[in-house]
């Protein structure tokens, strides 16, 4: 695997840590850092930071009775959790969005597809799959794109991005990213409106594709 | 256990303890120390009371259970459950399930390190540090950050303030965790 060159910015990961990240990128994020070992340490350390501040927090006495309540509830039988492990090309976090199955992928044309893993009034987590030298549709963003690379590689006007790179657009890029020549791109693509593909479909033809 | 106890902080050495042997009183003083912070810290983000204990208690909880993924290499017992709370709370506030990271678990026989552990003690020791060095209003917005109080775009706008000696202590600790985990992982 070539290393990563394409990161998260602190501040997202702040917010990440926090939990003040919506959904849909907190699905690139995560999946982004299980890749990524430079991230999970800055992660880690936004971590120590809010465990600073748990330390340091004004202590406020809990009721009387709760540690007694919860000990006594250790020993009862948890619901486990299902755990969702890296699978191909798909990290944890996508496995999880995917509830454990495969990519549901629909045509959008030209060889490209994609395959929702959710979507809501405020954003969306994709997979897009584009065959080598295709382009991306000529989208636009209403906000903020996060584009995480799975397989194969894409380039656009602010350079190239490979296995494990992310790229964090904000809605002042007008960007046509291409997929390289060879294997086809498989990527993660987590928006905070619907992207808008242009000229692939009709836009008439938008909400049958769900785009 | 190879290293020495005394050195490693108490917090650590009663995590390390539930982690290992399920100490239930060292569970017990965990709960003490850390169930009025995380009900304080909680009732900041606008929680009753009541709701706020409930958190507390799914976290603790899931700190009993999920305390074989505890690993004093790379993060403080509060970090650790600063992060499993913040989870609990989207997950019961949301009603939502919170996307996370592939865990990394340690090899199962590895021999505990005691010169990285105290390491990242030294650096959370000096983070908190800098952080009753600033005035209070300073604290109360990076409390409100990490608290998920501010937006994205708010906490982009607000770094750079008053962050400086801190940012440079969490660089410090990044290092640190840094080279630790790519030690784990090749
Ligand atoms: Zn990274
Ligand atoms: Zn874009």
């Amino acid at each position: 695997m070539t290393a990563i060159t394409h990161h998260i910015p602190d501040d997202i990961l702040a917010a990440y840590a926090a939990g003040s990240l919506p959904h849909h990128y907190a699905v690139a994020v995560a999946s982004h850092v299980s890749l990524c070992t430079q991230c999970r340490a800055s992660l880690e350390a936004h971590q120590t930071m809010g465990g600073a501040l748990l330390e340091t927090t004004e202590a406020v006495a809990v009721s009387g009775n709760m540690k007694a309540d919860l000990l006594a509830q250790l020993d009862a039988p948890a619901k486990p959790e299902p755990v969702y492990s890296r699978r191909g090309i798909y990290p944890g976090p996508v496995v999880a969005a995917l509830k454990g199955q495969g990519p549901a992928w629909k045509s959008l044309g030209m060889g490209v597809r994609q395959s929702i893993l959710s979507q809501d009034k405020h954003g969306s987590v994709r997979l897009l799959y584009i065959p080598g030298g295709q382009a991306v549709p000529d989208h636009g963003h209403n906000g903020l794109e996060m584009t995480l690379v799975l397989q194969g590689s894409f380039s656009d006007e602010t350079g190239r991005f490979g296995v494990g790179d992310i790229e964090i657009a904000n809605e002042d890029l007008e960007h046509t990213p291409i997929a390289d020549p060879g294997d086809p791109c498989i990527c993660l693509a987590a928006t905070d409106a619907p992207l808008r593909f242009n000229a692939l479909v009709p836009r008439l033809l938008q909400p049958l594709f769900r785009i | 256990m190879s290293h020495n106890k005394s050195e490693i902080s108490e917090q650590t050495v009663l995590m390390i303890a539930v982690r290992d042997n399920q100490d239930r009183e060292a569970f017990g003083a965990l709960f003490d120390h850390f169930a009025p912070r995380l009900k304080g810290f909680i009732m900041r983000t606008g929680c009753s009371a009541p709701q706020a204990e409930e958190i507390v208690q799914d976290v603790m909880l899931t700190v009993w259970r999920k305390a074989s993924m505890f690993d004093p290499h790379r993060a403080q017992v509060s970090a650790w459950i600063y992060q499993i709370a913040r989870n609990r709370h989207i997950d019961i506030v949301r009603k939502e399930s919170r996307p996370v990271p592939e865990e990394l678990a340690e090899d199962p026989g590895a021999e505990p390190d005691a010169s990285q552990i105290l390491a990242v003690e030294q650096e959370a020791g000096k983070l908190k540090a800098a952080l009753s060095s600033l005035r209070p209003e300073q604290r109360d917005m990076i409390e409100k950050a990490y608290l998920g109080e501010l937006t994205h775009q708010e906490i982009s706008d607000q770094t750079g303030l008053p962050l400086g000696t801190i940012k440079s202590r969490i660089r410090l600790g990044l290092e640190r965790l840094r080279h630790e985990l790519k030690g784990l992982r090749e």
